[in-house]
Parts: structure tokens; C-alpha cells; sequence
């Protein structure tokens, strides 16, 4: 076999499928998403011919030519393939993992197979994008604009861009990612790329030796007591080198969740329990030289299990007498419960022209980020523990593994390399602390990595949750009344239990004023994979039940949807009120919703899109979300920047890059601050031996905590640089000792971002199908920093929410058992399944905190899409629907439910 | 369930944790089929236990199979993916999707069969690439519902040839798969090719299919073939768990059809893509989109 033009070293296994032979190889451009078929992140070029590597047979390429991603432009250069020139000139990516699939497949496309695109990339999963610009890509429609963006005198700016936009600073400017060119030619390192840095040496990021592979037995039971594990067979088995179970476990408890304040998370997970409470929890690990050599050994491990009595739903772990999950823990099965009122409810009903109360459920989800849970760990040469980690938060993983295993924090290291998409599911602790058990048992290098079922049935998922909203308003549309119930089902862990129920209940009701508000929350224990950390944080699921309810409430009095929220959302200037009667720590100065929701309304009348089909019902529908800029209680941001002895500088972030484009943004406001071309700013992000603490990448922080620490750095170092000019010091001393300078941010202060999003539908009443003719969201993202990422940021939401709203769902059994193990079970959109949405952009105004006055964007994009769909679908049908997903199938039997006589 | 299955080329169990009927395994891998120790081409092994034939192995690479000890590479017999004359069209077994579709008759009255081969072909869940490798046989023999060239050589009339260790065989491809990843194959039997008679090659066809999302996975397929005597075949995949097959000897109303359908009291699957009442409601309403097209 010849991979790329050259002979490939050794002779594939027998059962080897290509994939895995060719990354053996050091070909890691040829990324793994799903090991099925499904995600086409592993296409490439079996002579010529495009196929899915990991189901293909690596024997059956003997003497073949292979072309991976690295070999795709062979002769013309690095990326000068024109799909990958197409790629970047569209940004056609964001965390960039699934990228060399999809230029592979685009670069083989005939004419016929361009024009049908949602046909020929039916097998080619972006979850990060939305398609958008992929489309664009494919289509040689380019996004950066020359000169990023700044307009020629004369010209009208590009829509949305922000005051910054017109001074012909970078800041503002539809800039590329710095790692754009290493993307499109498979040379960015994510995790599992353990070859050598496309930029030369990374210091430390690689482990001394071949690691040891792990692999990990699972519990075939929802709740049992393990009576014991016999290893002995296992260990038998050539290859393998240990087997750790309960008895290897550090007896000090934490939570896989990760955040700036420990305490926010319950510790009730052990690194290896005794006890299961979860299908599929891990009960043993084993250490092995190769994958096969584990995977044999696990088939061995006996382990005798006394099962349990389970619950495996909220009402059942609620039930009297209901089994104990977390028994002298959380008593009742309650992980967490909140219960505040503000004004008189009783009197905010008797005052109320009409009320509504409903019920509404929102499913389990998965992120389904591209790349799976990984991690590598090895000793470096002074003995401290090192974890190369797919992480959205390695200074909070560093001092949770640091005090787990009872070492200090300078003894431990965690670096995140390129992170292969997140939106929450990667702000956990799932396989750094098995790796670094194994590591620190046997002293070797050693790896584990998830299959995608794993992902599936043991990593966490969005809480499934139940609302019950009741609302009342005066005849004039005033809000009167706001009563909110909330159960959410936090699975068999409490990790991010509290702080997703607390924030579920937080901008759900802030976001109307009314004087009477009562709230009841509680997040509740069940025997199933645990509920975690997901884009939105809570509020997804009950901002689908309160815009539901202002919908129908607002049909009750016969006012129109938008006009009635027009009269009662928060307003700048209003004091958000949870109902805890406490004063709010968040500014509304800014505040955008009313223009976003002015916006959507305008798009919408002009009728754009597509025409609803002879014989469907349409109709339209909006709805709108709010979220403070950054989580309560702090999120301190540490940067450093410093001239490069080569000319230049570095930005050094404690935060993450995950798709979610934040790297694109610190190079452009260092270059701001800086006075320099953004491209002579490299950005280092995520080694916690490069920086002091950073939080690390959630509650969408990027901009607003990182890229203030950043700017702030910058400054310094441009004020150290004037100070050095002024004292004489040439240039040539900038070369003997280069100057560097920190920034830092609390992260205190906050305010509210908002989004706000409108669908006119067709639905067919025959077969059920839903139809989008038009999509369009307005956000306010205060001053726009970067038009290309934004619109990249809140396409890529849109469209997870759609997949949230229309098709996506984890099925969990009676028994325990998650039912949907692989992507064609479980399915995420493609091209096929979405519109183009429309962004439209708040018209700049500023933010009081955020640098340059920016407010972050990556989650609230996902927020408001499921209610508008199902106020839409309301007012195509007049039927409500009160749960997610709004499949074909659901959708068709309701419809046939409320028509047939006798309803 | 229908009877009939007298043997399995694989334990069911795999199969079916493919589409979402058995999870009662915990932390099986679908990464390298470790267990597989050997690989040699089908023309030079005889079949023993743990063996598995490998068409496109676009399944058997997607599953752990942890009784697979050696694949037996079909690519070997090298044989020519579609053959014609004046009887009908013989497709190999090894005939890959992608070849299936591209085909175009030398003979023009086959022209109407081609159209609905590619109309079959594109229901794959699987993308493009996976066309590349995946066979006709591999598609017959995996015999999950959504199976489209179930669906095709059902409608055709089609039979399906095997080769056991000393005998072969022919059967109606409609009988062929007999439930959800069943199938009348006996152990070791190979399928060596599909045949489908010239008389059904040129009748006029209609194709309907549907699923959950635009491009999905079939939840319920619905093809059809008109003779010039006005027999009419209608074939039901993907909603119930093999084919329900509908025949008439001349064009049937709506009213008639669906009787006939339910005489045969199919079972509606029940999972993932899509549920029983969506699945049955969606089934007569094709069966009457699928006449209409074909008394057009
Ligand atoms: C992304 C994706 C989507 C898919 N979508 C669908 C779908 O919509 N519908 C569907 O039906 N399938 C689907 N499949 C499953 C499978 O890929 C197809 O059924 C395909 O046609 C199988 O062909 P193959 O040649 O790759 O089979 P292989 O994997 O080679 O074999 C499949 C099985 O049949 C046996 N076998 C193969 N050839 C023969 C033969 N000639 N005689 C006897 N036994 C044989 C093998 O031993 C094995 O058990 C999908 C797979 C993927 C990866
Ligand atoms: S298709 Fe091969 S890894 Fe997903
Ligand atoms: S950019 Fe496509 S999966 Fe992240």
C-alpha cells in the first residue's frame, strides 16, 4: 500500500479497518467521529475512490494508493487544493475535526453531486457549523471579506458590524482563525495526534514513550452493589498489564463536573465505586499494550454484582420510599431544590384577565462533539504527572486530579490541544482520572479513548426536564402572575445538577417583568447516565416552556405574540428579578432584546424564503432568550503576552478553543491593543504551565473574561514596550530579553445578552413532515468583534437546536439502558435536515463590561429555537405541542389525535 | 413473526444492536475487529465456523463481531458486477452499490428497472462513499428491514442464488429474507447472485419512500411494477420487519390494496425511526401514491 504517495510502513492486521492502520501510520488527518460509517470525519482516497475508512477493510488496500487530507494538495503545496483554498476562504469550520472529512469528500464531488448537496453530504456530520458556511465552502462562496471586512470609503458597512467595525481596527474585522491553514490540511493536533507540532516543538505535549491503552469494563446494571471482581483471567491475557477496580480507587470523592467554585458540585462520584448507580458506569479498568490486548482482557474481568433496586425517573426516585441513590448525601434523591417568591402570586392570578398552565418536557440530548473523550497521560522527566486532554477546562481539571490523588497542584500538568467541539459536555472530569490512575499505577505513558457509544451511555447528556409554567396578564397584556415548576432528572450523578437547576430558574424569569413570581426547583437523582453541563446550562428546557406559554397567553387575550412581549421583557435600565427578592448582580445597560425581537418581526413580514407546498398548513412563530454574560460568583481570566524573540508576540490563554472561535478573537484584540497586523500575534491557548489559573471555557466566556484578561495583558506589554522606547532601550535589546506582561479579570461583572428567533413553517398533515420556509435569528452580541465567527457562532446554535427541537433524543429503557448507542440511532442533523438561517445583528450596543463592549454569543443562539418552532407549528395547526422532539412520526399522531372525533 | 429462517449467517443479537433492539451488552468497541486473525480471499478457503464473507464489509467493520475469527474476501471471485441478455440481468453478489446505480441497459426495455435501481440505491441511509464498498449481496444478507435491494429484487421478482458447501440453490428473493436481520441463508451458504427476470425489467415502476428526517434511514419504502398484462406488484419494506409483498392481477383500487395488506396482518416496527401508528399510516398512504404512479 502507498499512502500519499509514499510506501506505507508494514502490513496492516487482519481485521484492521483502514482508519486505524493509517493514523498508526502518523496520517492524523484522517480523524475518527463514530467508527460506523455515520460521520464521514475518516473519508479518504482508496484510488481515487472516496470511501469511509473506519469500514473499510485496511487489507483490501494492499497495494493500493491511499490519499489522506495530508496528501490531497501532493505537488501544489500545503492547502493549495482549491476545496481547501474554498474552506478557509469560507470558514468553512470551526473546532476543525471534522474538516478533513469533508473537504476529502467535497474535493471528489462531480457537477451532479454539487448541485444536490444535501444528497451527496448525507453522510458527512459537522457539528459545529450549521452547514452554512460548509455549503459556502463547497460552493466557492467565500466569507472573509477582503480587508476583513472594513468597508471602502464610501461603502455601506457589512451588516452588523459594530463601531469598532468602521475604525479600521482588527478588532471588528471578519478575520480568519489562526488555525485555519492546519486545518484544512489535517496538520491541527487535536488530542489522540500524538505526532510532532506542525509549528515544531510544543514543550512537553508529547508523552516519552508508546502509552498503554485502557479500556474499560461497564456495568450491565442500573443500580448493584459489586461483590467482587476477579481480574485473574484478564490479567493472563498477553498484553495485558493491569486490571484496577474499587480497591485501586483514591478514596476521596469529587465531581466530574468542573467549576471556578468546587463547592457548586456535590463530590459523590468515586475515580472506580463499588457501588453502580448508572447502565453502563465503569467498574474496572485494564491497562494494556494494545487496544486488542484490553479489549480481550476486559472480556475476562468477572465481576459479581448484588443488583439493586433502580429508579429510573424522576417520580419514581421522588416516590415515597423510593430506592437511595446518594443515601446521608442527598436525602429524598434531591440533588438540589430551590423554592422563592416574590410579591403575592394569589393576588397576581385574581388580578389576571386570563391565565395559562402548562406542561412541558424537554429531552435528554447529547453534545455529540465530534471527537470523543480522550485523554493521554504520561511522568515527564522530573516526575510529575502530565494529561494531554480533550478539555474545555484543564486548570480546573489539574486541581481537581491534584487533589484526588493527593498530589500537590505544581505536580500535576494538563494541556488541551485543539479540542474537537465541547458545548459543555467537555467542562467534566471523565477519563483524566482513570488515565492518571493507570499512569501513576504502572508509571507508563497510557491512553483511553471513548468509542462513540460510550459517549452515548456513559458521559452525561442535557437534563431531561419537566415545567409547569402558569402565567397571568391583565386584559392590556400585562403580566401579572409568574408561577414556575421545575423538576429536572440529573441522572445518576450530581454533577452540574445545582447549577443547571439554578440557572434554568434564573433568565427564564428575569426575562419578564412581573411583581408577583414564584419559583419551585428541584433536580432529582435517578439510576441513569448522568445529565450534565450542555450549551444553554438549564435554560433551553424551560425557555421552551415559558415562550410557550407567553404564546398561548397572549392568543388568550387575543393580543399578538410580539406585541405582547414587547410590553412586559426586561428593558435596560429594569433591575432583573428572579423572584429571590435579592438585589441582581447583572446589568441590563445594553440591553438589545426588544431590537432583536424588532428585527425577527421585520424579517418574517417580508414573507422571504421558501412557499409553503399546496395543501400544508404554515404559520409563524418567534421567541426570545436571555443570558447573562457570564455565571455567577466569578470566572477569574488569566492571559500573558509577550514579544516573540523572532518578532512578534504570543498570547498565552488559560481557556480553551473548541470551535467556539474565541482563539480568532484574542489574536484580534491583542493586535488591537498592540498596534500590530493580527498575524503577527500567535495564540497559545490552554497549558497550565504556561499561564496562571484561568477558569477556563464555559458559560461563554471566551470573549468576555479571556479576551478581556488579553486585552489587558496587551496593554500592559504595549505600556512596558513605550516605558523601554522611552528609557533608551533599543530594539536590540528586545532581542536578549523580551518583554511580557499579564492580564487578569474577575469576571464580577455582568450583564445580559440576548437572542431572539422567528420560523414561518409548513406542515404537511398527511405525513407529519415540518417544513422551515424561512429561519431567521437577531441577536445582540453587543459591539460585534469578528461578523464571519458570529454569524458561524449562531448559525452552528441554530442548527444544534434544530436537531434538539426536531430529531434528536436519547432514549433510556425502564430498565436503565440508554437504547440509542450509535449516530444512526441517534440522529444529528446534516445538511439535508436544515434551512439557511438568517443572522441579523443588533445595531452595536456597546456592552459596559465586555472588551470593546462585545457580549458573548455561543450558547443563548441555541436557546429560543425550539419554542419559536413549536409557536410556529402552533399557529400552523393550533395544536400545542409540549414536547421535544417534534418529530414526523409525534407530530403526524398528535395531529390525528385532536382532529379525530370525539376530541 | 414471519417463519421460515432455517439459519443465520450471524447470531441475531449483532444484527439487531445495529438498528436498536439489543442493549444488554455494556462497552463493546466498534474500532478494529481484533478478534479476526485471518483474511484470505473466498476462491481459496473453504468455510468453517467464525468465519464471516465480506462483501463491502461496510457492516461487519461497523459492529464488533466478536465471533468473526477470519473474513473471506468475496473481491477475490472478481466478478463482473452486472451482466445482461435478452432473459434478464444477473447482478454478483459483489456488485457495489455505486455500480448498481451508475448501470445503464443495453437493452432499452430494461431502461424502467435501471431507473428503479437508482431510486433504491439512494435510499441507503449510507453517503456516497459508503456506495463505493457496500454490495448487493452484503445489503440481501444483512436483511434489516430498510434493506434496499430487499426491496428491489422483491418488487422484480427476483431470485437469489446460493452456494452451499456442495449444493446450490435458487429461491424468490421475496422469500429470501424472512424477519429483522433473518434471513433463509443456511451456515456457511453464500449468495452468489441476484436474477431478475427480463418480463419484470421493462414494466413501468414507482417508488416511494420515507423517513424521519429528509435524508434518513427508511422508515418505510414502498415500490411497485406494472406488466404490460396490467399484473401489478407491490413491495412494502422498512415499516415491518420483512417484506410484505402484494400482488394482483390487475390494477387494484387504493381500498383493495390496503385490504390486501392487511390480510397479510403485517407487524409495524415500533423504534427509533419512526413509530408503529406513524409507520402503518404511512404505508397506505404510499401504497396509494405508488399506484397512482403507476396507473399514470
Ligand atoms: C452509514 C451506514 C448506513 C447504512 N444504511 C443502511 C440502510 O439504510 N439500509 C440497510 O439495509 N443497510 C444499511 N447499512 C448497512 C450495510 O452497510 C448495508 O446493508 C450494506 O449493503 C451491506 O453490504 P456490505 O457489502 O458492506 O456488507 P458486509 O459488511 O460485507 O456484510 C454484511 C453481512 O452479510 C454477510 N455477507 C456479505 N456478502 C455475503 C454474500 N455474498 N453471501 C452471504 N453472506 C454475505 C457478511 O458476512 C455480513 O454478515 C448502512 C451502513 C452504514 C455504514
Ligand atoms: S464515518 Fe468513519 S469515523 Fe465516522
Ligand atoms: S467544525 Fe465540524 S464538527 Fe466541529
Amino acid at each position: 500500500m502507498r499512502v500519499n504517495g509514499s510506501p506505507a510502513d508494514g502490513e496492516p492486521r487482519p481485521g484492521q479497518c483502514l482508519r486505524t492502520f493509517l493514523r498508526e501510520q502518523g496520517w492524523f488527518g484522517v480523524k475518527k467521529g463514530c467508527d460506523a460509517g455515520d460521520c464521514g470525519a475518516c473519508t479518504v482516497h482508496v484510488d481515487g475512490v472516496p470511501v469511509h475508512s473506519c469500514v473499510y477493510p485496511a487489507a483490501r488496500a494492499r497495494g493500493r494508493e491511499v490519499t489522506t487530507i495530508e496528501g490531497l494538495a501532493a505537488g501544489q503545496g500545503p492547502g493549495a487544493h482549491p476545496v481547501q483554498a474554498a474552506f478557509l476562504a469560507a470558514q468553512g469550520f470551526q473546532c476543525g475535526f471534522c474538516t478533513p472529512g469533508m473537504i476529502m469528500t467535497a474535493a471528489v464531488l462531480s457537477p451532479e453531486q454539487r448541485a444536490d448537496l444535501p444528497r451527496s453530504l448525507k453522510g458527512s456530520i459537522c457539528r459545529c457549523t450549521g452547514y452554512g458556511a460548509i455549503e459556502d465552502a463547497v460552493s466557492g462562496t467565500a466569507r472573509l471579506i477582503p480587508n476583513g471586512g472594513v468597508p471602502a470609503p464610501g461603502e455601506p458597512a457589512p451588516p452588523g458590524t459594530g463601531p469598532a467595525g468602521t475604525t479600521g481596527s482588527p478588532a471588528g474585522q471578519g478575520l480568519g482563525a489562526p488555525a485555519g491553514p492546519q486545518i484544512v490540511t489535517g496538520a491541527a493536533r487535536f488530542t489522540l495526534d500524538l505526532g510532532p507540532e506542525p509549528g515544531g516543538d510544543a514543550g512537553g505535549h508529547l508523552p516519552p514513550a508508546p502509552p498503554l491503552h485502557l479500556k474499560l469494563v461497564r456495568a450491565p446494571h442500573a443500580h448493584a452493589w459489586i461483590r467482587s471482581v476477579d481480574a485473574a483471567a484478564a490479567l493472563r491475557v498477553p498484553g495485558v498489564v493491569a486490571v484496577l477496580t474499587y480497591a485501586d480507587s483514591p478514596a476521596r470523592k469529587f465531581s466530574t463536573a468542573r467549576h471556578h467554585n468546587p463547592d457548586d458540585d456535590p463530590c459523590d462520584t468515586l475515580v472506580l465505586d463499588r457501588t453502580v448507580r448508572f447502565h453502563g458506569q465503569r467498574v474496572a479498568v485494564v491497562v494494556a499494550e494494545s487496544v486488542a490486548a484490553a479489549e480481550a482482557g476486559r472480556a475476562l474481568v468477572r465481576v459479581d454484582y448484588e443488583a439493586l433496586p433502580a429508579v429510573t425517573s424522576a417520580a419514581a426516585a421522588l416516590a415515597p420510599g423510593a430506592p437511595q441513590l446518594h443515601p446521608g448525601l442527598a436525602p429524598g434523591n434531591v440533588c438540589a431544590s430551590a423554592d422563592r417568591a416574590t410579591g403575592d402570586l394569589d393576588a397576581g392570578f385574581a388580578a389576571a384577565g386570563a391565565v395559562y398552565q402548562g406542561t412541558f418536557r424537554a429531552q435528554r440530548v447529547q453534545h455529540v462533539a465530534l471527537e470523543t473523550h480522550a485523554a493521554v497521560g504520561w511522568l515527564d522527566s522530573g516526575g510529575r504527572l502530565v494529561l494531554r486532554t480533550s478539555t474545555q477546562v484543564p486548570f480546573l481539571t489539574r486541581d481537581e486530579l491534584a487533589r484526588v490523588f493527593g498530589l500537590d497542584r505544581d505536580r500535576v500538568r494538563v494541556i488541551a490541544k485543539r479540542v474537537g467541539g465541547g458545548f459543555g459536555g467537555k467542562q467534566e472530569l471523565l477519563t483524566e482520572d482513570v488515565v492518571a490512575l493507570a499512569v501513576l499505577r504502572t508509571g507508563r505513558p497510557a491512553q483511553l479513548e471513548f468509542t462513540r457509544e460510550e459517549q452515548f451511555t456513559a458521559t452525561t447528556t442535557r437534563h431531561p426536564v419537566e415545567v409547569t409554567v402558569r402565567l397571568g396578564a391583565a386584559g392590556d397584556g400585562t403580566l401579572t402572575a409568574f408561577a414556575l415548576a421545575v423538576t429536572a432528572d440529573t441522572g445518576a450523578y450530581g454533577n452540574h445538577g445545582p447549577g443547571v437547576m439554578y440557572h434554568a430558574v434564573e433568565e427564564a424569569v428575569t426575562a419578564y417583568r412581573c411583581p408577583n413570581k414564584r419559583v419551585r426547583a428541584r433536580s432529582v437523582y435517578t439510576n441513569t447516565v448522568p445529565a450534565g453541563a450542555f450549551r444553554g446550562y438549564g435554560l433551553s428546557q424551560t425557555v421552551f416552556a415559558v415562550e410557550s406559554a407567553v404564546d398561548e397567553l397572549a392568543a388568550a387575550l387575543g393580543l399578538d405574540p410580539v406585541e405582547f412581549r414587547r410590553r412586559n421583557l426586561l428593558r435596560e435600565g429594569d433591575a432583573p428579578d428572579n423572584a429571590s427578592g435579592e438585589p441582581a448582580d447583572v446589568s441590563t445597560a445594553g440591553l438589545g432584546v426588544i431590537e432583536c425581537l424588532d428585527l425577527v418581526e421585520k424579517a418574517l413580514a417580508t414573507g422571504r424564503g421558501e412557499v409553503a407546498p399546496d395543501g400544508w398548513l404554515s404559520g409563524t412563530g418567534v421567541a426570545v432568550a436571555l443570558l447573562d454574560t457570564i455565571p455567577p460568583g466569578g470566572h477569574p481570566g488569566r492571559a500573558r503576552v509577550a514579544e516573540r524573540p523572532d518578532g512578534g508576540y504570543a498570547v498565552y490563554v488559560g481557556t480553551a478553543e473548541f470551535g467556539n472561535g474565541t482563539a480568532t478573537v484574542h489574536r484580534q484584540l491583542v493586535a488591537d491593543a498592540l498596534g500590530c497586523a493580527p498575524a503577527d500575534v500567535l495564540v497559545v491557548s490552554s497549558d497550565t504551565d504556561r499561564t496562571g489559573h484561568d477558569t477556563g471555557a464555559y458559560g461563554s466566556t471566551g470573549i468576555v473574561v479571556a479576551g478581556t484578561a488579553a486585552v489587558r495583558a496587551a496593554r500592559a506589554l504595549a505600556d512596558a514596550i513605550a516605558a523601554r522606547a522611552a528609557s533608551g532601550a533599543g530594539a536590540g535589546a528586545a532581542v536578549e530579553k523580551p518583554l511580557e506582561a499579564d492580564g487578569f479579570c474577575d469576571g464580577l461583572s455582568r450583564s445580559v445578552s440576548a437572542a431572539a428567533h422567528g420560523f414561518r413553517v409548513a406542515v404537511c398533515p398527511g405525513t407529519g413532515e415540518v417544513r422551515i420556509l424561512q429561519s431567521v435569528q437577531a441577536v445582540d452580541a453587543g459591539t460585534v468583534l469578528n461578523p464571519v465567527q458570529l454569524r458561524g457562532q449562531v448559525e452552528g446554535g441554530v442548527a444544534q437546536a434544530l436537531g434538539a427541537a426536531l430529531f434528536e433524543e436519547v432514549r433510556v429503557s425502564a430498565a436503565g439502558v440508554v437504547t440509542t448507542r450509535a449516530l444512526r440511532e441517534y440522529h444529528v442533523p446534516v445538511l439535508a435536515d436544515l434551512p439557511r438561517t438568517e443572522v441579523l445583528f443588533c445595531s452595536g450596543t456597546a456592552d459596559p463590561y465586555g472588551p470593546h463592549g462585545a457580549k458573548p454569543m455561543s450558547e443563548a443562539p441555541f436557546n429560543p429555537v425550539a419554542p419559536a418552532l413549536a409557536n410556529a407549528l402552533r399557529d400552523a395547526t393550533g395544536v400545542r405541542f409540549t414536547s421535544t422532539p417534534l418529530r414526523r412520526d409525534v407530530v403526524y399522531t398528535t395531529l390525528r389525535e385532536r382532529s379525530s372525533p370525539g376530541n | 413473526m414471519a417463519a421460515g429462517g432455517t439459519g443465520q449467517v450471524f447470531p441475531r443479537n449483532i444484527v439487531a444492536a445495529a438498528w436498536g433492539h439489543d442493549h444488554e451488552r455494556a462497552g463493546a468497541d466498534r474500532v478494529d475487529l481484533n478478534t479476526v486473525t485471518e483474511f484470505a480471499p473466498a476462491t481459496e478457503a473453504t468455510w468453517r465456523d467464525g468465519d464471516a464473507w465480506l462483501g463491502g464489509g461496510t457492516f461487519l467493520f461497523s459492529q464488533p463481531q466478536p465471533g468473526v475469527t477470519r473474513l473471506l474476501d468475496l473481491a477475490a471471485f472478481d466478478w463482473s458486477p452486472v451482466t445482461e441478455d435478452a432473459d434478464g440481468v444477473a447482478i454478483a453478489a459483489t456488485c457495489t452499490f455505486a455500480e448498481l446505480a451508475r448501470w445503464r441497459p443495453s437493452h432499452a426495455a430494461f431502461a424502467p428497472f435501471a431507473a428503479l435501481a437508482a431510486r433504491c440505491c439512494h435510499a441507503l441511509l449510507g453517503s456516497f462513499k459508503v456506495h463505493n464498498v457496500a454490495t448487493v449481496g452484503g445489503n440481501l444478507c444483512l436483511s434489516l428491514p430498510a434493506g434496499p435491494v430487499t426491496a428491489l429484487a422483491s418488487t422484480m421478482d427476483g431470485v437469489v442464488l446460493l452456494r452451499g458447501r456442495g449444493e446450490s440453490r435458487g429461491m424468490p428473493a421475496a422469500d429470501f429474507v424472512t424477519g429483522d436481520g433473518r434471513n433463509a441463508l443456511r451456515p456457511g451458504e453464500l449468495l452468489t447472485r441476484l436474477w431478475l427476470p427480463a418480463a419484470s425489467l421493462s414494466a413501468r415502476t414507482a417508488f416511494r419512500q420515507l423517513s424521519l428526517s429528509p435524508a434518513g434511514r427508511s422508515a418505510v419504502l414502498v415500490a411497485g411494477r406494472r406488466d404490460r398484462f396490467a399484473d401489478t406488484v407491490v413491495t412494502v419494506t422498512a415499516s415491518t420487519p420483512r417484506p410484505v409483498c402484494l400482488r394482483f392481477p390487475a390494477p387494484p383500487t387504493p381500498a383493495e390494496a390496503v385490504a390486501a395488506l392487511d390480510a397479510q396482518r403485517p407487524e409495524y416496527l415500533d423504534d427509533v425511526h419512526g413509530n408503529a401508528a406513524w409507520r402503518a399510516a404511512m404505508t397506505r398512504r404510499l401504497i396509494g401514491e405508488v399506484l397512482a404512479e403507476l396507473a399514470s
